[in-house]
């Protein structure tokens, strides 16, 4: 049995709520690399440039990539040989939001639904709890910007619409959504299951580090072809015009019920945020 | 694309010249308001109520910062997206606003809003709030410091970099720019 402390749990969820605010992940540097060689448009490729140069300010002064600095989205793989010594682990990580967001100087955005009043410390955190077996214990933080989240759907199509039915939503949302999910971004596709299943597996798919490939060759083909064909839409760089819309398409799969095909679209920002803690 | 300088407030006459595409330095005031703060605007002039600052000539950024390190007059400061301002726009716009900041399309309400009353969109970089927050000199609220992110703050900025996205003609910057590079 290993045994983790509910205080270094606090601790490094503070550390990474606030990394990953203000360090842009090296595959995200990685794919803006590629983008700024193959980008047509004169004003995409200075947004581009204007993200690199914001990249590094807000790493040299500790300062906020962006203000949204989001919802925290952490997805926990809890191994059945650990125990968390000190308290609970939702409380850990929830005591970490606090002390990060409050530390980093980070924004405070999570508000009641209908009253709008803040809760001032940017919690509830949304914990995914999987167990799985082993003695670790890995926690990815994910801050995640509304812009982008607001531009998500879940549909409930029809087995008669099949693949082409997924194509064709994947990519008018990508349309439909424009400038408002800050392009480039990330597209996540959630494939089956149920209503929740299809948005979380799809959620979990966004944050796969760009440029790895999918483990299923078939999906692999899939993401290539949804790529191009929303990077030919020429939304571009913030929405200007452009041949940078997508940066990448993650798509997960699970099964689905004889008489669905629940497709989950959620999509992220240019500011891919997320960070692994491993215990 | 030319590029552009221009200061607050702005003239009917400077608006006359802006097009859609141009790049624009702005010198001057910002006022920053999000959702709350314009459903409180909003309701302000319903009741035929003073607004807590003059819209009148001047420019909106829809933004809420991340707080201030000391010794820092702002911290992160972004464009959020626009759309959700869509129904409270046209009503500032008719009290004299002439600019707005932001990211994504307006609505129609809004674009007709803007042509009418002579009124121009930008837009600067969504998530390149680190890089905006320099060419911020100076932050303070002015109002509703209740909504905490949401509170009307009154910049000064200096050379802060927007690009004209629907200016007084009816050219739109998003439409034309995909239009250019979209294969189908």
């Amino acid at each position: 049995m290993k045994v983790v402390a509910y205080k270094d749990i606090v601790e490094q969820v503070k550390i990474a709520c606030m990394e990953a605010n203000f360090r842009l992940g090296d595959d995200i540097i990685a794919a803006f690399k590629r983008a700024r060689q193959t980008e047509e448009s004169p004003v995409g490729r200075e947004i581009l440039d204007q993200l690199f140069e914001n990249a590094r300010i807000a790493e040299e002064e500790k300062i906020a990539l962006c203000q949204d600095t989001g919802f925290v989205v952490c997805f926990v793989d809890l191994g059945d040989e650990v125990s968390i010594e000190g308290g609970r682990l939702v409380d850990a990580i929830n005591q970490g939001v606090r002390e990060g967001y409050r530390e980093g100087y980070l924004r405070k955005s999570i508000c009641h639904p209908l009253t709008r009043k803040n809760t001032g410390d940017n919690t509830p955190a949304i914990v995914h709890v999987d167990l799985v077996p082993g003695d670790s214990l890995k926690i990815l933080v994910a801050p995640k910007g509304a812009g982008s989240e607001n531009m998500s759907r879940v549909t409930m199509l029809k087995p008669a619409d099949g693949i082409e039915g997924v194509k064709r939503f994947v990519i008018e949302r990508v349309r439909e959504s424009g400038a408002n999910p800050c392009p480039p971004i990330v597209v996540g596709v959630g494939i089956g299951g149920t209503i929740e299943k299809a948005a979380l597996i799809a959620k979990k798919a966004m944050l796969r580090p760009i440029g790895t490939s999918n483990p299923d060759s078939d999906l692999a083909a899939l993401e290539e072809e949804l790529l191009k064909k929303i990077n030919d839409l020429g939304i571009g760089p913030q929405g200007l015009g452009g041949r940078t819309t997508a940066l990448a398409v993650h798509i997960a799969l699970f099964p689905c019920h004889i008489a669905s095909l629940p497709v989950a679209v959620n999509i992220n920002c240019h500011a891919s945020r997320h960070k692994e803690i491993v215990f | 694309m030319s590029e552009i300088r221009v200061s607050t407030p702005l003239s009917d006459e400077v608006i006359r010249t802006l097009r859609s595409g141009d790049k624009v330095f702005i010198n001057g005031i910002l006022y920053t308001a999000r959702d709350a703060a314009h459903r409180r605007l909003v309701e302000l002039i319903d009741k035929g109520e003073q607004l807590p600052f003059e819209v009148k000539g001047h420019i909106i950024y829809y933004v809420g910062p991340t707080p201030a390190r000391p010794g820092k007059p702002i911290g992160s400061a972004g464009p959020t997206t626009s759309f959700r301002m869509d129904v409270y726009a046209p009503k500032l716009i008719e009290k004299g606003l002439k600019g707005m900041i932001g990211k994504g399309a307006r609505s129609q309400e809004v674009l007709e809003a803007m042509k009418r009353y002579k009124c121009i969109y930008f837009t600067t970089v969504g998530g390149a709030g680190a890089l905006l927050a320099q060419r911020i000199t100076h932050s303070e609220v002015i109002a509703y410091d209740d909504l905490g992110p949401e509170a009307i703050r009154k910049l000064k900025v200096e050379h802060f970099p927007v690009f004209v996205v629907n200016d007084i003609y009816g050219n739109d910057l998003y439409q034309e720019g995909v239009r250019k590079y979209a294969r189908h």
